[in-house]
């Protein structure tokens, strides 16, 4: 029994950092309806810019996100200039098909050239206080995915405090509510897709920090992470980012009770078939309207 | 040139040249120059088995790897269990083409770029299922190893090239072709010109499916040991993709093309920087999809009608 209760609260310590990865998919796609299957390499991103303001600077992991989310704001200002604002000026269905096109071959590329910079091994953050553990009664807890759960709703509160109040936060949220009625109101829609692409990114950046101290950082980590924030996406819907967080903490659950059902190996399958399920269950409940 | 002639013009050209390479083997004795023709040969049926439903009824599948591997898995079993090696492959694509119709009808009921992340996310339960089922590796009995003649794969990997090939050109031109291609422009208006949607996607499903899961049989005939989850691998998706969309997405020559430069390019680069084929062909791909729809194809095409004036589009 205390292990499957040690297996649950794992797998709500990591459905954490699933809210917080879906977050900034969630936030471009609600936006700009641009959906960006590189959502994960750019948390692979996020994951070696920490690993590497940690080994070179000697910072401590959690300050490094000090580092990080600027880098990756910036990076999302880039990658928006350069690619994602081509797309936003065709009609909707065209923008998601070629966003997922284009997503797809930035994905490819930037696994490449990680490979090519960085090699294909794991890597992870060593921290003094890594092996440090809360025992709750029979349950223990890792400090470091404690801290990262904490900071992952730490980020995600602070992204809704921004969306309700900052005036551009409105304008973001305006745009997604319908872009065409917020231009009328004199809103700069192209500015309100700049911000949202950037803030998503951060928030990937963000995400790739906890995921290389709690866990783990490959180039090929990619894709699985791109699943698991479109799942979320699926499950929590749009519109809601404490909505967001709470369905990657499911998620997260999920898994671990499938993996305590059916074997460790399939605990990717759990969401995967959930992700499918409501998909064809909903068509356009999820994401339209 | 019409479009049809074009299109015809191109079909005996490719046919020819692949008629050609039949007599290679008797010209050049040398493996290495074998399997890497028999390396395109692979990725032409590929890209082509891609090329049908998303080039011409417009649906972007990317769990095609699962099409694959399921070829490759069953045409496997049944020819180390004895079958006649075209046997288990038609058995293997005939699997494949089952298991598509299966999901098919409720796959379809997600449009665009939700058919395409339903299907990634497909492939992918299928991968890891089939990785956890049987994780040990799949090697030939000895005896087959011992009488394992490479010609053979060589000319069936031709003989598919070539039926894929044939496939896509009649397709191409038939009328269950047209009804995709008007799916692919707009599927609101075909329907409202009496074109059944659903049967037609299905039927490209379903070809496409079966070319892929053929091309999985010869892998798997191919191969003297391998996992059986490397077939459900996604680069078989991405690949067939990119070999697609870089030459010409929707056309008959442009996957052939695609798959030819892919093939070279990869192997080209192989030898000093494993997989940095994908950085290139990634960012060619972008900017295909940002610069250019049509695929390489079309870049030449535009040369070439240049002085005869502005063309269609």
């Amino acid at each position: 029994m205390s292990i499957l209760a040690q297996q649950l609260l794992l797998g709500l310590l990591i459905g954490g950092l699933y809210g917080l990865a879906a977050a900034g998919l969630s936030l471009v796609f609600g936006v700009m309806k641009v959906l960006d299957v590189a959502h994960g390499e750019l948390i692979m991103l996020g994951g070696y810019g920490a690993f590497f303001a940690v080994g070179l600077l000697g910072l401590d992991p959690f300050a490094s996100l000090a580092l990080v989310i600027p880098g990756a704001l910036l990076l999302g200002v880039v990658l928006y200039l350069g690619l994602f604002g081509f797309v936003v000026r065709a009609d909707e269905e065209t923008r998601v098909k070629n966003s997922l096109l284009i997503g797809f071959g930035l994905a490819l590329a930037l696994h490449a050239l990680a490979v090519r910079l960085w090699t294909a091994d794991e890597r992870s953050i060593v921290t003094p206080y890594g092996g440090a553990v809360l025992t709750l009664g029979e349950l223990t807890i890792p400090l470091v995915r404690l801290l990262s759960l904490l900071l992952a709703l730490l980020l995600i509160g602070g992204l809704h405090l921004l969306l309700a109040r900052w005036r551009w936060g409105k304008a973001i949220r305006a745009t997604a509510e319908d872009w065409q009625a917020a231009l009328l109101t004199g809103i700069d829609v192209r500015r309100a897709y700049l911000l949202a692409f950037a803030l998503g990114t951060a928030l990937a950046g963000a995400a790739g920090t906890l995921v290389s101290v709690g866990y783990s950082v490959s180039p090929s980590i990619g894709l699985e992470w791109t699943l698991k924030a479109l799942i979320v996406v699926v499950l929590a819907g749009l519109g809601s980012m404490l909505g967001t967080f709470v369905g990657g903490l499911v998620l997260g659950v999920a898994e671990a009770a499938s993996a305590a059902a059916f074997g460790g190996p399939y605990r990717e399958v759990v969401g995967l078939v959930i992700f499918v399920v409501v998909l064809v269950a909903r068509p356009r409940g999820l994401f339209g309207k | 040139m019409s479009d049809a002639r074009h299109e015809r013009a191109w079909a005996i050209g490719i046919l020819a040249a692949l008629a050609a390479l039949a007599l290679l083997p008797l010209a050049v004795r040398r493996d290495d120059v074998l399997n890497f023709v028999f390396l395109v040969l692979l990725s032409i049926t590929l890209a082509q088995s891609w090329n049908v439903v998303a080039g011409y009824a417009g649906q972007v599948n990317l769990g095609h790897a699962a099409f694959f591997g399921l070829g490759a898995l069953l045409a496997r079993r049944l020819w180390i269990g004895g079958a006649p090696i075209v046997a288990a492959m038609a058995a293997g694509a005939a699997l494949a083409a089952a298991f598509a119709l299966v999901i098919g009808a409720p796959a379809f009921r997600l449009r665009g770029a939700y058919f395409a992340i339903g299907t990634l996310a497909l492939g992918e339960i299928l991968r890891t299922t089939v990785g956890n089922v049987l994780p040990e590796i799949s090697t030939l009995p000895a005896a087959t190893i011992a009488g394992y003649r490479l010609t053979d794969r060589y000319y069936m990997a031709l003989a598919l090239a070539a039926l894929s090939v044939l496939a896509v050109a009649t397709l191409a031109g038939s009328r269950a072709g047209l009804g995709m291609q008007a799916i692919r422009e707009d599927e609101a208006a075909a329907e409202a010109s009496g074109v059944g949607a659903l049967r037609l996607k299905l039927t490209a499903l379903a070809l496409s499916t079966a070319l892929a899961g053929l091309a999985g049989g010869l892998f798997g005939y191919y191969h003297i040991s391998y996992y059986p989850a490397h077939a459900f691998n996604p680069t078989w998706t991405f690949d067939a993709l990119l070999m697609t969309y870089i030459g010409g997405v929707g056309t008959l020559h442009g996957p052939v093309l695609g798959a030819v430069l892919y093939v070279v390019l990869k192997e080209y680069l192989a030898v000093r920087w494993v997989d940095f084929h994908l950085l290139i062909f990634g960012a060619l791909f972008v900017a295909i999809v940002l610069l250019l729809p049509g695929g390489l194809v079309q870049a030449v095409e535009r040369v070439r009608r240049r002085p005869a004036g502005p063309s269609g589009r």
